[in-house]
This record gives structure tokens, C-alpha cells and sequence, in this order.
């Protein structure tokens, strides 16, 4: 495998003009007499090896600046949401109703709520609930869709045909739908009810993909070849298939954190998300709807926040696809 | 073909029955319809137990289950809390919703195809990156922030569109939101077309037709649009199933009485026969869609042939 990508490394160099391509064909050829053994190097490694996939693709995507903007946009808002008193000094709960529904005015650059609650400062608390959600409905859905598909893409039988079944029971229901009927019967105020239906909702996507990517790894020669050495299921399943079939995982994984926020927004809007005293952009939108004709910044800001976490993930998402499978340019 | 679609309906009935009762068991047994028909007082508790032997809720949920289905294949859906037939709720909301997803669909497929069509042949310039970054932007856009969004410019600040819907849902009216339930379908829709017309305008068959000396348009129209369509019809197939059930959003924002504003409804009062009846027929909906786009696969590819 790794060998395959040492023609594609060359061409990488290549891309940067005319200059950057005489070097890096001065580079290639420099490498390619000599047989290294296929393995990784980290990102900075001595010329003269080629790279892993991942290395490869680490290197791709520093190049890439749709990379680097959605991945510093999603540093700022992690930072955000473990720190809010970083960029906003105000209370989020402080209520004035005298200044309900005002506009911008100088400390508050994004206007007032309908109880005269700081919109800005709402705003930045605000991305705690999302991240939060976000991270830990995707590592729930991704460990739990990867552990449950990938046993079955790798040992078949009929485990295999009651986990594909049991994964279109889970497709077959309308995922608001289900939402709001699971979570309405819930009265806790956290956090951990909306990511608990959101992994149980979530893993037949990944289970589906990891599933595919073992499928298609276990066939492998090498994977054979390893067998036929007397390796046991555990060794050719940990040390063999799983780093061969977890990029499709991965990318996946970080699309669906983006859509994830995005679904934790909508049953937060219904009603049926988190719910107050919770600060949540759902939430935010949903109680300034009434009034967007006459103060549609209440909806504005928090809609836009929301809607720029959101791009941020499907864009990194995107970008981690195109450098793990350059096939698909 | 026949042995296939026999299999195929097979296999449908434990994921029918699976979905359902995962629905049933959530109304069910974790709220408690009798409470929630009260309301905030207290029933009595002989009237209680008498409403209990009525809807059968003294049974254990497995037989309550199997008397409902029964129920359902004899067209008995039950009546809703306020005394109204569940089949007089969907005769009402099922049309409207159908029109607006048939609406959605329409403009999906319009709208998707033309514009994954111009990016696909111009791939890697700048109207392609062009549209690749639209896309993105349409599918991270909640689609309660984009209801509003147009709602409020074509509604309310140019008055090009009523902001919301009268109760008979007549199709002009539709236009509107059924474009807001069609955005983040559209995008994905526009995604798969290029997709598929960037690969396949490399295909051999492609160099010949156009090699023989055929128009350009015809080409595009009669040999590449026509192989480049298969996965697109069958996302559409899929989404079909899923409009309908993710209307709820879009019905809210404008005020359309369908099987989302039902639905709505019937989850914040509890009202449990509405919501499993309504939730049954979606469920069916989209299993048979998931059928027919399959189907649909062998028709338009001749090389698929099911045994």
C-alpha cells in the first residue's frame, strides 16, 4: 500500500509552480532508487522514506487553506467553549429588561434579547452546549459504530445479518421524529439525554461504513499472508485491518460531528433538545423567532454562529476525505 | 425480478416491525397517555383504570402492540384524544404534506441537476469551486435558520411569496417552503451530479459519440446525463421518505397543516394514537420508496439484473 503513494508524494511537490517542480522532481528522483521500507515517517522525516498514508495526507492538508481556516475556526471555538471568560466578561443570565430588544450600542456589539440578556455574551456561552454535544455524540456514535461494524465486517455469519438489520430499524425512523419523541419524555436539563439519542440514532451510519472498510481490508493479501503466518483474529484485527480501514471512519466521523450540532440545534428549537437554564444557540433562535421582523438580530447572531460551526466541520470533514482518498479528485 | 421483490418484502417486515415497536414502546412506555389526557389535575383513579381497560393499557406492551397492529391492518387506526379518527387527521395532512415534499423534489431535482450538471463539465474551475462552496454553505445552514431567513426577505420584506400557507395548501403557496425543505437535498443532490458527470465524461462512450460526430448537447443530454442519473434517482427515491418525515421544521415555520404540524401537535399533548398511527405510515413510506428506488436501479441500468 504504501508504496503506491511514493509517485503521488512526487506530484505533490510539483504543485507549487514551476520552481517547486524542478525541485521536486530533483527530490523524487532522489528517492526513488533507493528501496526504503515502506513505513511511516513523521511529518518532518529526512527525505529518502517514503511517507505513510497518513503522513501523506498530514502533508496535503497543511497545504490546503480550507484545511487550516476550518481547523483554526474549530481551535477558537473549543477554546471558547472550555474558556467563554476569554472574550466575554458579562453574565449570560443578567436580564435588564429596560434594554429588551435594543439594537448594537457601544460594550454590547450584538443588541439585546426579549429579556435584555447581552446577545453577545450569549452567543459565546452558547458554544459549549454545541461543542459539547458535537465531540461526544461523535466519539459515542464512532467508537460504538466502528467496534459493532467492524466485528461484523470481519467475522460475518449471522451476527453479521442481525447488526444489518437491527441498523436499518435504526434508519427506518425519522431522526427528528424520533427525537422529539424520545426526548420529550425526558425533564433533565443537561446535556447527556440529547447525546444519548443522538449515539443511539447515530452509530448504523458508522457502523455501515466500518463495516464496508473491513470487508474490503480483510481481503487483502497481506491480510492473508499475516494469516497464513498464524497470527490470531486479535492481532490481524488490531495490527493489520484496523489501520487500514479506519480512514473512512474518520472522515466520516467529522462530517457527521458537523450535522450532529446541527440536529442538536433543531430539537433544541422544537423543544425537545436541551432545555433551559442551558444556554444553547437552539434555544436562542427559537425564543427570537416571534420577533424577527422587528429585531431579527436576537435571531441572527446565534443563527450564524451556529451555521459557522456547522461549515466548519463539514469543510474539515471534506478536506481530511480529498487527502486520505486522493482518488476521489 | 419476482424472487427478488418476494425477498426483498421478506426482509422488510422484521425492520417494519422493529421501527414500529421502537416507536410504540417510546409513546408508550415512557409517558403515560391516560396523565397526559387530564392534562395538569389528577383523574380519578376509577375513571382512570376504566380509560386503561378501554385503550387496552392494562395489557403487558407486547399485547398492546399486537392489538394495535391488528387494528391498523383492518384500517382501524383509533381516534385521537379529542374523539377524531387518526384516519380523519391523515386524510387531511397526508395530501398536504405529499404536495409539498412532490414540490420539494421537484425543485431538488431541477435546480440539483442543472447546476451539478455545468460544475461537472467545468470541473476544477471556478465556477465548479463555485458551487462546491455553496453547497457547503446550504447544508450547514440549520434548516430552521434558512426557513426564517426566507421566510422573513421573500415574505414579509419583499412580499414576493405569502409567509404563510393558507389551510388548503394550494401549490403557489407551497413554492416557498417547499424550497426551504429542498435546500440541504439540493445541495447534496447538485454534489452527486458532478460527481457522477465529472467521472463518466471521460468514459469511453463518451470519446465515441462524440468521435462519430454527434451535437454536444446531444451527447450531454442522450449518453452522459442518462448513465450519469442512476445514483441521483436513487437519492432522490430515498429522500422522498425523509422530506415527509422532515417536514416537521419547515411546517412549523409556515404554518402548514401536514403530518409535521400533526405530528407536532400530538407529541407536546401526548396524544400517543396520532403519533404511533402517523409514524407507522412514514415508516411504511420509506421502506417502499427504499423498494421502488431499487427496482428503479435494474430499469435504468441494464447491466443490474436481480435473480
Amino acid at each position: 500500500m504504501p508504496e503506491s503513494y511514493v509517485p503521488k508524494e512526487a506530484m505533490g511537490h510539483g504543485d507549487g509552480g514551476s520552481a517547486a517542480l524542478a525541485i521536486g522532481e530533483a527530490e523524487s528522483l532522489e528517492r526513488r532508487p533507493g528501496a526504503a521500507p515502506p513505513g511511516a515517517g513523521p511529518p518532518g522525516a529526512p527525505v529518502g522514506k517514503p511517507r505513510s498514508l497518513w503522513s501523506d495526507a498530514w502533508h496535503d492538508l497543511c497545504r490546503n487553506p480550507v484545511f487550516v481556516l476550518s481547523a483554526l475556526v474549530i481551535l477558537f471555538l473549543v477554546v471558547i467553549a472550555i474558556w467563554p471568560q476569554l472574550i466575554a466578561t458579562g453574565n449570560p443570565y443578567r436580564a435588564d429588561l429596560a434594554k429588551a430588544q435594543q439594537g448594537s450600542q457601544p460594550g454590547h456589539p450584538f443588541g439585546f434579547d426579549t429579556q435584555g440578556r447581552d446577545v453577545y455574551t450569549r452567543v459565546v456561552y452558547g458554544a459549549r452546549a454545541s461543542i459539547t454535544v458535537g465531540v461526544c455524540a461523535t466519539a459515542g456514535a464512532a467508537l460504538l459504530g466502528s467496534l459493532l461494524g467492524g466485528l461484523a465486517g470481519f467475522f460475518g455469519g449471522w451476527g453479521d445479518t442481525l447488526l444489518s438489520r437491527l441498523a436499518d430499524i435504526f434508519f427506518g425512523i425519522p431522526v427528528i421524529l424520533g427525537g422529539l419523541v424520545f426526548l420529550s419524555m425526558v425533564t433533565s436539563t443537561t446535556v447527556w439525554p440529547v447525546v444519548g439519542f443522538i449515539v443511539l440514532l447515530g452509530w448504523p451510519q458508522i457502523s455501515r461504513i466500518a463495516r464496508g472498510s473491513v470487508v474490503t481490508a480483510k481481503q487483502n493479501d497481506y491480510v492473508q499472508a499475516a494469516r497464513a503466518l498464524g497470527a490470531g483474529n486479535r492481532r490481524l484485527l488490531l495490527r493489520h485491518i484496523a489501520p487500514n480501514a479506519v480512514a473512512p471512519v474518520i472522515v466520516v466521523a467529522t462530517i457527521a460531528l458537523g450535522t450532529f450540532i446541527a440536529l442538536e440545534a433543531t430539537l433544541s428549537y422544537l423543544g425537545a433538545g436541551l432545555k433551559p437554564p442551558t444556554v444553547s444557540w437552539g434555544i436562542d433562535i427559537s425564543t427570537a423567532s416571534p420577533y424577527i421582523r422587528s429585531a431579527p438580530h436576537m435571531l441572527l447572531w446565534p443563527a450564524g454562529a451556529l451555521s459557522i460551526t456547522v461549515l466548519a466541520f463539514i469543510l474539515l470533514g471534506d478536506a481530511v476525505r480529498d487527502a486520505l482518498d486522493p482518488k476521489l479528485r | 425480478m419476482g424472487r427478488y421483490v418476494i425477498r426483498r418484502l421478506l426482509q422488510m417486515i422484521p425492520v417494519f416491525i422493529g421501527s414500529t415497536f421502537l416507536i410504540f414502546f417510546m409513546v408508550y412506555a415512557l409517558g403515560d397517555p391516560v396523565a397526559a389526557m387530564f392534562g395538569d389535575r389528577a383523574p380519578d383513579p376509577a375513571t382512570a383504570a376504566q380509560i386503561r381497560r378501554e385503550l387496552y393499557l392494562d395489557e403487558p406492551l407486547w399485547k398492546q402492540y399486537l392489538h394495535y397492529m391488528g387494528q391498523i391492518f383492518q384500517g382501524n387506526f383509533g381516534t385521537a384524544f379529542n374523539g377524531q379518527p387518526v384516519t380523519e387527521l391523515m386524510a387531511s395532512a397526508f395530501p398536504v404534506t405529499l404536495r409539498l415534499a412532490l414540490v420539494a423534489v421537484v425543485i431538488e431535482m431541477l435546480v440539483g441537476i442543472v447546476l451539478g450538471v455545468f460544475s461537472g463539465l467545468r470541473r476544477g474551475r471556478d465556477i465548479d469551486t463555485t458551487v462546491l462552496v455553496l453547497t457547503l454553505v446550504v447544508v450547514s445552514i440549520p434548516t430552521f435558520v434558512s426557513g426564517y431567513l426566507l421566510q422573513f426577505l421573500f415574505g414579509v420584506q419583499w412580499a414576493w411569496a405569502a409567509p404563510s400557507v393558507a389551510p388548503e395548501a394550494p401549490l403557489n403557496e407551497l413554492l416557498l417552503p417547499g424550497l426551504v425543505l429542498a435546500l440541504v437535498s439540493l445541495a447534496y443532490v447538485t454534489r452527486l451530479t458532478r460527481t457522477s458527470i465529472a467521472e463518466n465524461a471521460r468514459a469511453d462512450y463518451v470519446r465515441t459519440a462524440l468521435a462519430k460526430g454527434l451535437p454536444r448537447h446531444r451527447v450531454i443530454t442522450r449518453h452522459l446525463l442518462r448513465n450519469s442519473l442512476i445514483p441521483v434517482v436513487t437519492f432522490i427515491g430515498t429522500d422522498i421518505g425523509a422530506l415527509m418525515g422532515g417536514a416537521i421544521v419547515t411546517e412549523r415555520i409556515f404554518n402548514i397543516h401536514g403530518v409535521g404540524y400533526q405530528l407536532y401537535q400530538g407529541i407536546l399533548r401526548q396524544n400517543s394514537p396520532t403519533v404511533v398511527g402517523f409514524v407507522t405510515i412514514l415508516v411504511l413510506v420509506f421502506l417502499l420508496a427504499n423498494l421502488l428506488v431499487d427496482l428503479l436501479y435494474a430499469v435504468l441500468d441494464p447491466r443490474i439484473r436481480y435473480a
